[in-house]
């Protein structure tokens, strides 16, 4: 059935068609409609789940972690300070392997107070060990929260969704709810092997020397090596039922391409605007869009870029006193391979100043009239 | 009274170990009486068996035996929450000697 959505509501038909069973939040501009949705849909019994209020965004998680200890579904939702705030519990429900899923809309942090949309914030958790999904569209929001548990549930690792403040969050989309029928066939019930019940007492995350710890991370790490050939394989599964393709990355026009935009996003899809308008005056332009970035999808970003001439990452983001952190990825994912294209760094929209088709046009112009990519970060738009 | 058989359990390989800390037994393996500076001790002429201390008590180390409650003292940790609850105040913490 076809719906009018925001995407803070895209995450709330998510959650409830994976069938949560446990819901902690905390409210959180501009996250709060998705949490409002869901405690409507747990008191008016369309959803089957326990709605858990709690008094900040660290106690939801840590409820999170003992509904998915004990061996419920869990789901909640955040952004920005509320993320950080929650930033321990990220790494405990990682390194204890609690396979929630959560949506955190990407909002700039304090100081100064914003509530407008940059990475910095989810990408702050970057090695907490979760799984990182950046969407562009309602639609894949929706998808992907459905994608994500059935991920996590199989590697036993948490994933986050995450969408732009105001550009995706509080902007209406048309989206097709699946049928929940179709949705319980993809997604079958959370059933962990090991749980927390009385009738098998066990004590969880207790303490660990070193004869152990290093094994445990060792056993994260190859777990989260095969998610990317999972994330495809899932993706591929839900296209057979849903006629929609979720994968690591959305290559636009990039077969032929010989200058590609790097993006993560909805910015993406203003920059395919920009390829578009490009290639009918004769320039071959692409977009990578760059959907999952934990597990990073190194052997995909490769295969992409090794056929392009040029690569242009704008970041919406900035890991101060580097660079670009999309950029360091990308970087990383073609050092030493042979026959790879340069790659500029663009840092553009910190703070919600939009990622217009203008700012697209100035990276495009700089990248273009250089032969080797000799600055690290390049400002669009900033008012120097 | 919990049983107190539980031994080390030492993986040699990543392959044999879980994905996550579940262990099973390890709080009995560990005897965390061994922290206590400060022992409760129960006056049975005061008290009211009303169970306040074994709810109370994080750990879990009071066990009711034939309704009297029973500090044990292998994993006590001597915090002193039931000599706090007891309403009629008949725990009493007492310096430990060695």
């Amino acid at each position: 059935m076809k719906k009018v959505m925001m995407g803070n509501h895209a995450l709330s038909y998510g959650a409830k068609l994976a069938r949560s069973q446990v819901i902690a939040a905390y409210p959180i501009t501009p996250q709060t409609q998705v949490v409002e949705l869901l405690s409507e849909m747990c008191s008016d019994g369309t959803l089957d789940a326990k709605f858990i209020n709690v008094e900040s965004e660290h106690s939801a998680m840590a409820a999170c972690i003992g509904a998915s200890v004990a061996g419920a579904r869990a789901f909640t939702a955040t952004s920005s300070q509320g993320l950080a705030l929650m930033h321990e519990m990220l790494h405990w429900a990682a390194g204890g392997r609690h396979p929630i899923v959560m949506g955190n809309i990407n909002r700039s942090m304090a100081p100064g107070w914003s509530i407008w949309t940059d990475q910095n914030d989810s990408l702050s958790e970057r090695d907490t060990g979760w799984m990182q999904y950046y969407c562009a569209s309602n639609q894949e929001v929706l998808d992907t929260v459905i994608q994500a548990f059935k991920v996590s549930e199989r590697l036993m690792i948490p994933g986050m969704v995450i969408l732009d403040a105001f550009a995706l969050s509080h902007t209406y989309e048309v989206v097709d709810v699946p049928d929940q029928a179709l949705v319980d066939k993809y997604l079958p019930p959370f059933k962990p092997e090991i749980r927390l019940t009385p009738s098998d007492p066990r004590a969880f995350g207790g303490l660990t020397g070193s004869e152990h710890y290093f094994e445990l991370r060792y056993k994260l790490q190859k777990y989260m090596e095969k998610a990317p050939a999972l994330i495809e394989e899932t993706g591929r599964e839900f296209e057979k039922i849903f006629g929609r393709n979720l994968g690591l990355v959305d290559a636009y026009r990039c077969d032929d391409a010989d200058f590609v935009f790097v993006t993560s996003g909805t910015a993406g899809f203003t920059a395919r605007v920009v390829v578009d308008e490009f290639r009918k005056s004769g320039l071959k332009a692409g977009n990578l869009r760059i959907k999952v970035f934990r597990p990073f999808p190194f052997a995909k970003v490769r295969e992409v870029l090794k056929k392009v001439k040029k690569a242009a990452v704008v970041d919406r983001n900035c890991s101060y006193g580097a660079h670009g952190i999309f950029y360091q990825e990308v970087k990383s994912a073609l050092y030493g391979e042979a026959g790879m294209p340069p790659v500029f760094g663009y840092i553009a929209g910190l703070g919600g100043r939009d990622i217009t088709t203008d700012s697209f046009k100035e990276v495009a112009a700089h990248a273009l009239a250089k032969d080797k990519a000799d600055e690290e970060i390049v400002w669009i738009g900033v008012k120097k | 009274m919990r049983e107190k058989k539980a031994k080390k359990i030492v993986f040699n390989s990543a392959e044999e170990m879980p994905i996550m800390i579940a262990s099973v037994g390890s709080q009995t393996h560990n005897l965390t009486g061994a922290w206590r500076n400060i022992r409760p001790e129960v006056d049975r002429t005061k008290c009211l068996q009303c169970g306040i201390c074994w709810k109370f008590c994080p750990e879990p180390s009071i066990d009711i035996v034939d309704e009297w409650p029973v500090v044990d003292y292998d994993y006590c940790k001597g915090c002193g929450i039931c000599a706090e609850e007891c309403p009629a105040k008949c725990i009493v913490m007492v310096e430990e000697r060695k």
